[in-house]
């Protein structure tokens, strides 16, 4: 919202002096947030002064353009000229050429002399140019920032204007005047009014308000003009679409007479472009009263005025020229041709005014706020009317705002009040809130006295009635966001000062700390960074064909995913089912920044729906719902498991000194894996797996407890061509909900054997298809509880090798806790282990 | 290099085992071959020359017994004093070889440090998550409980428990990210308010818990918005809770995100969820362009209807509710200019941070 100084001064005390900066400051305290400045002498520097056109020669050129060559008079004649300057005439008198035909000897016009800056850095000086030496230009609105008005340059006759020649233009011309920017919050529509505001400002600094509505002195009309009819047949949550609408007539309307300089200035200033007479009085009533007002066509409406809800499939046409079909839920305005207006929120086009208007018919109606805001939301008609009549504005207001326009109509446009008109509806029962003594300064923490109380409560515009224990408190006509003690007690706490509430720590009951899954993740992050992978943060936003391949391992299979309704990009609509996608795009933009050699990681959720998905209905907020109802609304919230994920390609380590370079390969991503369960204290069992985004060959079915927790190996190589990344890039992904599962609650301690260990090694002949986390898994339970640790250390097929198999060879160590083993001992013990190879998976010993 | 002396053949140099002055001679060549020798394989060489199975000294050992019995201890003698003689002075050349020898090998096993390559190299966390994680230890500090809740919430945890009305303008398609159908009221949760609700409905009072993660609009990603984004909300449920203990709180906090000089301000705002409403601003000694107040998230006393919405009697009990966004705080207090930088996941940006922030 834009505040013109000079509109505000009309209705405050503000200092003389006072700049948009020191309004805004004092406007903050009381919460309406600073945006902006908007100062158009920012942009100008002077000399730019009335002059008065002395002679005009029209001199045709060679292109074709006739140029006037003009002399101009720029100090009152008698006196001579007291600026000095390159091209400053001591006469008084300037030469400047003009393109602009729209004057004649006498007019006079805004003159920019040599050494003025304009909008752009444009610096005026004397230069040569059709065979004259031009020293100024006479100024068009454009030129001055000004916006864009009608073509050539400034006559300020044009402006109902005679100013003395020699004086200063940029006062007439509305450049002494600023806005303050100011942010409102939602509950304070009466704040979009420069009468709102001015009533802020006086609070924020102590001094009068004076109201521009109270200065309206309404003569009521004492014929009615059209019989107008609040007909809702069906209202939006028990209220009324409409429950005042207030009609005048205005006759005999100039076509021809113009905004006055002072309000166009205005208008423009408030960031709102000057159009028309009527619609920019129009304009001026909403904002300095906060009443948005429709102007009809009087000649175009054949009454009876009815407002009424739309019927089925009804259309009307809007100003705006396009024709909308109605839902039962908007509000119109009808005559006896239907349609007529979108009530509040835009006018019909038939009835709009028109410069052959001759008999406005003013309206000036409180409509329902939750009515106004879903009809401008179903029509997408966001405007400055609807912005205030979504809010809530004064119902007090209509009649004050009607006269109002009448009388400017009046005044500015040639206008007649008719004298009719109409006042129809039913004043809301008032508001009245009980505030007991102390409540405020309870919940605030300042101990306020009641006089603070009293003053805060009535500034504002309630009416207080004092009692024994609390107050009885009516909230203004304007203050539809005040319904609960704290409502009152915001307002007394923001207008003695936010500033004033003390620092006080509150002590929290002794905590617990993070919970154990919190700790575990943390840990997770911190073992993968720490192991030399960077983490990042992908959206959660995937496209169908990116779930359907990460999210199952087998191709074809259906992925149930989340789909948003209104998604920013159509075909990333869906939400992730695994981290790959994000982190892999992620990858690519590295790798296409240069980064070819990088190992990534993310933790995050994904996102399963479950058999049910989000709730039918909902329960009312401001009451606990029941168990059954908080069942059923959880039920249909999707599944969220927090996934941690890792990418990695290119080369492990570069080749340096002493060193050959290292590529990522497949077990790398299952070490990434392992670190993550190693983190938590989970074991992970390794499967050969198929995955359809996996090497065929090389991917890894990762398991905890039993059940199946992730993947690890290298990608298909396909889907890496396809994806723009190195080959062999690899990748791991948990479930790190299910992995926790199988965590241990505590771990026991174990015992530490003081006694030497003995090693023993063993290879072992298997079929080359046996993995060998089964020979692995055969030899742990066969060698026993001697068993301290068994390693592969070998995977041998080839020459002295049968075709089809493959030579494993392991290195087991054995530990007693009570005694040293002897080499009897390890040996029966390999046997043993051998023995349950031999029979699991066909395995014979070598050699 | 030196030659190594030749090995003396069986007929010649051999002394005479009672001859002192040829046993003289034979140990005077050793001591000098040992002296001579420069390194301990040629002092090997000199030892094997002179002690060895074909040394002079060796061979006329052997000769010991065919002599006669009255010149055998005589012999002995002498060899023996001559072999003793010897073989002190090799320990002790071997020894200064073998310091010699140990001094040169840590000369030659000089490297140039300074090319050392990097064998493990520290990965990064993310700058976002550090802070989420920091700004969660301040307040576990405090005794507060971190919680959580679903990116993807229904309606009624993200706005009607939180005494936003259905006609709510934040309830517009443009702002939220709905679920496909609408009809199912699931969006993706605009703030982590959700979470409150939920810690009230599960919590006993009195509950002092943070609710860090990520939250959702549909702003198109550019230099300061982003439709992905992170905050951490605050809630404290307790009997005679008062703004003034709101303020305390985040005063506290401010001073251990940004240092002791940290200063805060609450200037009057709107929320649905809290009546009174506050925007809290933090100063900015070192902002672009001069100090300044930075706005940096709101708060306000838990509006009585979400108390209520929470199982919680507002007649009883009092709450206040903070929220900040975690990307604006790592923007101004670590000076980030541009989203992109935190979003896109180039490994410079994490990089930069490490594991801290």
């Amino acid at each position: 919202m834009r505040i013109p100084l000079s509109w505000l001064r009309e209705n405050a005390q503000v200092p003389a002096g006072a700049v948009a900066e020191d309004v805004m400051a004092d406007l903050v305290r009381v919460g309406l947030e600073e945006e902006d400045v908007h100062r158009p002498l920012d942009s100008l520097t002077g000399p730019i002064v009335v002059g008065q056109v002395l002679t005009r020669e029209e001199e045709p050129q060679k292109n074709g353009k006739v140029i006037n060559w003009c002399t101009v008079r720029v100090v009152p004649e008698g006196q001579s000229q007291t600026l000095t300057g390159d091209g400053i005439e001591p006469s008084g008198v300037q030469g400047i050429i003009c393109g602009a035909h729209n004057f004649v000897v006498g007019d006079k016009v805004a003159v920019t002399l040599p050494g003025a800056v304009l909008p752009g850095d444009f610096k005026i000086t004397p230069r040569k140019t059709y065979g004259h030496v031009s020293a100024g230009m006479l100024a068009s609105q454009s030129e001055l920032g000004l916006g864009e008005g009608h073509e050539g340059i400034i006559v300020f006759s044009d402006l109902g204007l005679d100013p003395e020649v020699g004086q200063d233009a940029l006062p007439l011309l509305g450049f002494t005047d600023e806005a303050a920017e100011i942010n409102v919050t939602p509950d304070r529509g009466y704040c979009f009014s420069i009468r709102g505001v001015a009533r802020e400002y006086a609070l924020a600094t102590g001094t009068e308000f004076s109201d521009p509505a109270a200065r309206v002195q309404v003569s009521a009309p004492t014929q009615e003009e059209i019989e107008v009819l609040l007909q809702d047949d069906a209202p939006i949550r028990g209220s009324e679409g409409c429950d005042r609408f207030v009609t005048r007539t205005v006759t005999g309307i100039d076509p021809d007479a113009q905004t006055p300089a002072w309000m166009a200035e205005r208008l423009r200033l408030a960031g709102m472009r000057p159009i028309s007479l009527p619609v920019d009085v129009s304009n001026y009533v909403m904002w300095e009263l906060g009443q948005p007002l429709h102007f009809y066509d009087r000649d175009k409406v054949q009454g009876p005025i009815v407002v009424r809800r739309a019927a089925a499939g009804e259309k009307l046409t809007t100003l705006d020229g396009k024709e909308r079909t109605l839902n039962t839920e908007d509000l119109l305005i009808t005559d006896a041709t239907g349609p007529i207006g979108l009530a509040g929120i835009m006018g019909g086009e038939a009835t709009e005014v028109s410069g052959a208007t001759s008999t406005i018919l003013i309206e000036s109606a409180h409509f329902d706020a939750v009515s106004m805001g879903r009809t401008k939301r179903r029509h997408k008609l966001p405007s400055e009317a609807s912005k205030r009549n979504e809010r809530g504005v004064d119902w007090e207001i209509a009649d004050k705002a009607a006269q109002r326009a009448v009388d400017l109509l009046v005044q500015l446009a040639g206008g007649t009040d008719r004298g009719t008109g109409s006042d129809v509806g039913t004043r809301p029962a008032p508001v009245v809130v009980q505030l007991p003594h102390g409540y405020a300064s309870a919940r605030v923490g300042v101990e306020y006295t009641r006089e603070q109380e009293l003053s805060s409560l009535r500034g504002v515009g309630c009416e207080v009635q004092e009692g024994a224990e609390a107050d009885a408190v009516t909230v203004p006509s304007w203050r539809p966001d005040m319904h609960i003690a704290d409502d009152l007690t915001e307002e007394i706490a923001r207008l003695v000062g936010y500033e004033l509430i003390p620092s006080t720590l509150p002590v929290a009951p002794p905590g617990r700390g993070l919970t154990g899954s919190q700790r575990a993740r943390r840990r997770v992050l911190d073992a993968l960074a720490a192991a030399g992978l960077t983490e990042v943060l992908a959206y959660p936003f995937v496209s169908q064909a990116q779930n359907a391949l990460y999210g199952t391992p087998v191709q074809g299979t259906e992925v149930k995913a989340v789909h948003l309704a209104n998604p920013i990009s159509a075909e990333f609509g869906w939400l992730r089912t695994s981290l790959l996608p994000g982190l892999l795009e992620i990858a690519r933009r590295n790798h296409s920044r240069g980064f070819r050699d990088t190992a990534l990681f993310e933790g995050g959720v994904v996102f399963h729906p479950r058999e049910q998905l989000g709730s039918t209905s909902l329960p009312r907020g401001g009451a606990r719902p029941s168990e059954a109802e908080l069942q059923e609304l959880n039920a249909g919230v999707p599944d969220q498991p927090w996934h941690l994920a890792a990418v990695l390609m290119g080369k492990a380590s570069d080749g340096a000194l002493g060193q050959p370079a290292r590529a990522w390969d497949w077990a790398d991503a299952l070490d990434a894996a392992r670190l993550v369960s190693d983190a938590v204290g989970v074991e992970l069992t390794v499967e050969q797996g198929q995955h359809q985004a996996f090497h065929p060959g090389r991917a890894a079915r990762l398991l905890a407890g039993g059940r199946p927790v992730g993947w690890a190996g290298e990608l298909h190589p396909d889907q890496l061509a396809a994806g723009d990344l190195p080959e062999r890039t690899v990748a791991a992904e948990l479930n790190v909900v299910e992995l926790l599962a199988a965590a241990p609650e505590a771990l026991i301690a174990a015992s530490i054997s003081t006694f030497p260990p003995a090693t023993q090694d063993v290879a072992l002949l298997v079929d080359a298809a046996v993995p060998a986390s089964e020979v692995l898994g055969a030899l742990r339970e066969g060698a026993g509880e001697l068993l301290e640790q068994v390693e592969l250390f070998d995977d041998y097929r080839g020459a002295g090798i049968q075709d089809g198999k493959k030579s494993l060879a392991f290195a087991l160590r054995f530990r007693a806790e009570d005694r040293t083993l002897t080499a009897e001992e390890a040996t029966a013990a390999r046997e043993a282990a051998v023995a349950v190879a031999a029979q699991r998976v066909g395995a014979t010993a070598r050699g | 290099m030196s030659t190594p002396p030749s090995v003396p053949d069986a007929s010649h140099g051999v002394p005479h085992p009672t001859d002192q002055e040829a046993v003289d001679a034979v140990v005077q060549a050793a001591l000098a071959a040992f002296a001579a020798a420069a390194d301990l394989e040629e002092l090997k060489a000199a030892r094997l020359a002179h002690l060895g199975e074909k040394a002079p000294l060796t061979l006329a050992n052997r000769g010991i017994g065919a002599l006669e019995p009255q010149d055998k201890a005589l012999a002995g003698k002498t060899l023996g004093g001559a072999k003793g003689r010897i073989n002190k002075a090799l320990a002790a050349r071997t020894e200064v070889l073998e310091a010699e020898h140990a001094a040169r090998r840590l000369v030659e096993e000089t490297v140039d440090v300074t090319a050392a390559p990097r064998r493990t190299t520290l990965g990064a966390r993310h700058p976002l998550s550090r802070l989420t994680e920091r700004v969660s230890d301040v307040f576990v500090g405090m005794g507060w409980e971190i919680a959580e809740g679903p990116e993807v919430e229904s309606e009624w945890f993200n706005f009607d428990a939180l005494n936003f009305d259905e006609d709510h303008p934040a309830r517009e398609m443009q702002d939220t990210f709905f679920v496909d159908p609408p009809q199912a009221h699931l969006v993706l949760r605009t703030h982590t308010s959700p979470v409150q609700v939920r810690s009230m409905l599960d919590r006993d009072v009195p509950m002092y818990v943070l609710c860090p993660g990520r939250t959702f609009r549909t702003d198109e990603l550019d230099a300061t918005h982003t439709p992905v984004f992170h905050q951490f909300e605050g809630l404290a449920v307790d009997q005679g809770l008062t703004m003034a203990d709101l303020k305390g709180t985040l005063e506290h906090f401010a001073r251990q995100m940004f240092g002791p000089e940290a200063k805060i301000r609450l200037r009057p705002s709107y929320f649905p969820f809290t009546e009174p409403s506050a925007e809290l601003d933090i100063w900015h000694p070192g902002a672009k362009g001069g100090p300044a107040w930075i706005e940096w998230g709101g708060c306000g006393m838990i509006h009585p209807n979400v108390l209520r919405s929470g199982g919680i009697d507002p007649e009883i009990y009092s709450g206040f509710a903070f929220g900040m966004g975690v990307e604006r705080t790592l923007m101004f207090r670590n000076d980030v200019p541009d989203m992109h930088d935190m979003i896109e996941g180039d490994v410079r940006f994490s990089q930069h941070f490490g594991m801290e922030i």
